[in-house]
């Protein structure tokens, strides 16, 4: 006896539940109740619940009273099937679009490993002379770098430097042009909000999980795309922000003497939002840190791997020291980004 | 004359709302712009507007904060698509043409200049004034040669590398002018262009477009809300209130015959007697003989009292040019002083 079978008898639907008998695997509860029946006394009724342990009428409860409703492990198993059906055709499309992804995370992480550090360390140091021309950043820079090279993280940092320089770069080749097409057309605006706020609070975990199933883990493109992902959005946001905010006495002007649409964007309004721009290139460089950390559980290297090795193994020491190293990149590249940042804004001062 | 005008605005209406053209009948049948808002939330900006502009003169547009004249101008190089109406320039419907069109009309024929300046921040003032140029497609070098004559002309010499944001409320706008100029364009259009701008620094610019103006010869319309301004500079003006015309003419006439209780109440605060000019007070020559001196058709009023010492017996004889074209009578100048009202025009309060 289940609790909802005077459902089925008062609608009149013994017959239909008996006939459609759904004869999916047992869910692990049953076996374990079956097992457990076993070992006392096996044919017992279920003892009657009380009123107040009457279930809710889920799909399991009420599979109890009719083997026609489905259970919920029989719904899972749908969204599995359903997913592995467009998985193929899926990944026809979507393997050759995202194949230069992984060209570029595996070729940049060569290159990072194979040109020797004393090379690598000395071309981030004019990087970023060029884009803050500040003497202090610079001494910061080397002095980071160089003790992560004496504390033997000087491997695991580039790669994950190289990740993020790659992520980002892709991030700002989607966000911008997907940002100024956000910012003419406020139908597209009302479309994407929603969806780069859901890429905004879905738990990361989560969509590793599509991921897995339609690219295999040995594959870069995964945590690439994984990354790219959660750390478009501000481009994106930002960009179209950035040239809403523009002006509109300067759009006018550039209207009156005759702009065409495309000197407007590229004379006017990408110079003038980009402030905005560089503000969300900033925050994507920092979503992208904490993303490839998250991203060695589908094997990302990097520093993010010697901390799920702290937290696998126990080894307090290796979490703590590469946690350290993450922090350090994170302050790095903060102050890289605000610091030209910084410069842009200068000329814009109104 | 038999020129025909520079720009011609044929029976120009602008609704502002959600279908204005289905409010243009009751618009028609006289509804005004309080009752429109009232009973259908549509804002007439503009009714029934007829105005001809000449070529190489300033029409001042005059009216309130409100009454429509950023609406108005805006119409000329078509920013703001009229609900119905014509705008002809150069004998051309400029509502007519297509986007290419439209383009090379702003680019070649309109230029503009603002009350806000609209300056770009991110340029120098040199790569500002060679804007227009470079928008048409010439090269940065003939585009700065040009921008650089114009900075000049303007008064900008040395500026050229600083950035918009580094000079002074003037010196933006005479930035502002210089690219104005530099497009080259017969017609310009400017939106309050001095209104952001301290009374000192106001006159000089006043001073400087009357300057260029004399040797430039463009056709200018010009924005105000500022009566002293409107008739320092206009050769035509219109009176704008709640988006209609309320009177338009040579402003001489208008401040001597204002046919409107707002017309009045603009004109009852200004210096007539520096405003008003010989030309409007003076009548013909009938055969008088008797002068106290001579003066110029355009000297100001507050010259002849100067002149006459306050005596209103005395006549004067008005010269053009050194020709003789009409008489002066002291107590014509002094019953021009006293404002006209509409109710009882001609009396002496
Ligand atoms: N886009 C718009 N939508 C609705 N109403 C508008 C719009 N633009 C202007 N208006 C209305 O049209 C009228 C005229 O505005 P306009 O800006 O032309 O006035 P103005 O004479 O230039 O005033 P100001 O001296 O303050 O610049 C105002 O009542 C304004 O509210
Ligand atoms: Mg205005």
């Amino acid at each position: 006896m289940a609790t909802y079978d005077w459902l089925f008898s008062a609608l009149g639907l013994q017959d239909w539940c008996s006939e459609n008998k759904t004869d999916a695997p047992m869910t692990m509860a049953q076996l374990l109740a079956r097992s457990g029946q076993k070992g006392a006394e096996s044919g017992a009724e279920a003892p009657a619940v009380s009123f107040w342990d009457t279930p809710f009428p889920s799909l399991d409860e009420l599979n109890r009273s009719c083997d026609a409703v489905a259970r919920t492990r029989d719904m899972t198993s749908w969204v599995e099937q359903l997913f592995l059906a467009v998985k193929n055709p899926l990944k026809v499309v979507l393997d050759p679009i995202t194949q230069p992804l992984s060209w570029a995370l595996d070729g940049s992480l060569w290159l990072f490993q194979t040109v020797p550090w004393f090379v690598v360390i000395p071309l981030l140091l004019i990087g970023v002379w060029f884009a803050t021309r500040s003497i202090g950043l610079i001494v910061f820079v080397a002095v980071s770098f160089m003790f992560m090279a004496f504390i033997d993280h000087y491997v695991p940092a580039i790669q994950t430097l190289s990740i993020i320089f790659v992520c980002t770069g892709f991030s700002v080749f989607l966000g911008v042009p997907i940002g100024i097409l956000m910012s003419r057309s406020n139908a597209l605006q009302r479309f994407a909000l929603p969806v780069l706020d859901m890429l905004q609070t879905l738990p990361t975990f989560v969509y590793l999980i599509p991921l897995i199933f339609l690219f295999s883990v040995t594959e870069s493109k995964l945590y690439g795309i994984a990354i790219i992902l959660y750390a478009v959005v501000p481009v994106i946001r930002l960009t179209d922000l950035g040239i809403r905010l523009v002006d509109q006495d300067v759009i006018e002007a550039a209207d009156a003497y005759g702009m065409t649409d495309r000197q407007k964007l590229w004379g006017v309004q990408i110079p003038l939002a980009m402030p905005n721009i560089m503000a969300g290139v900033n925050q994507t460089i920092m979503m992208s840190l904490a993303m490839v950390v998250i991203a060695s559980l589908v094997s990302a290297p990097g520093l993010g791997v010697l901390v799920l090795r702290g937290i696998r193994n126990l080894e307090l020491g290796v979490g703590l020291v590469s946690g350290f190293g993450i922090v350090l990149l994170a302050i790095l590249l903060d102050r890289v980004t605000k610091a030209s940042l910084g410069r842009i804004n200068v000329t814009h001062k109104r | 004359m038999t020129n025909d005008p520079k720009i011609s605005i044929r029976k120009l209406y602008k609704i502002f709302g959600a279908d204005p053209k289905s409010m243009l009948p009751h618009v028609h049948a006289g509804m005004g712009k309080p009752e429109l808002l009232d009973s259908y939330n549509h804002v007439l900006g503009l009714q029934d507007i007829n105005v001809d502009m000449q070529a190489g003169e300033i029409t001042v547009i005059m009216g309130l904060s409100g009454s429509g004249k950023s609406t108005l101008i805006r119409h000329l190089n078509r920013l703001i698509e009229p609900t119905s109406g014509e705008v002809i320039v150069d004998g051309e419907n400029v509502l007519d043409y297509t986007e290419d069109q439209l383009r090379r009309l702003r680019r070649e024929k309109m230029s503009m200049v603002f009350q806000k300046f609209a300056l770009l921040p991110h340029r120098t003032v040199l790569q500002n004034a060679g804007m227009p140029r470079r928008v048409r497609g010439e090269d940065e070098g003939s585009a700065e040669t040009n921008g650089r004559t114009w900075l000049s002309r303007v008064g900008l010499d040395g500026y050229e590398d600083h950035y918009p944001h580094q000079l002074s409320g003037g010196m933006q706008q005479r930035v502002g002018i210089a690219r104005a100029l530099a497009a080259a364009s017969d017609i310009m259009l400017m939106d309050e262009a001095f209104s952001a701008l301290d009374p000192l620094i106001r006159t000089d610019m006043q001073d400087l477009l009357l300057e260029l103006q004399k040797e430039l010869h463009k056709t200018i319309v010009f924005i105000t809300h500022d009566l002293d301004e409107a008739l320092k500079l206009a050769d035509h003006l219109v009176i704008l209130k709640d988006g209609f015309v309320v009177q338009q003419g040579e402003p001489q006439d208008i401040l001597l015959n204002p046919n409107d209780p707002y017309i009045e109440d603009f004109v009852s605060d200004i210096n007539r007697a520096r405003v008003l000019r010989v030309r409007s007070v003076m009548s013909p020559l009938n055969g008088e003989t008797e002068f106290a001196g001579v003066v110029d058709v355009n000297d100001n009023l507050e010259k002849l009292i100067q002149m006459s010492g306050g005596d209103t017996t005395h006549n004067f004889k008005v010269q053009q040019d050194g020709t003789d074209v009409g008489i002066l009578h002291m107590k014509a100048l002094v019953r021009a002083l006293v404002p006209a009202q509409s109710s009882d025009r001609g009396s002496i309060r």
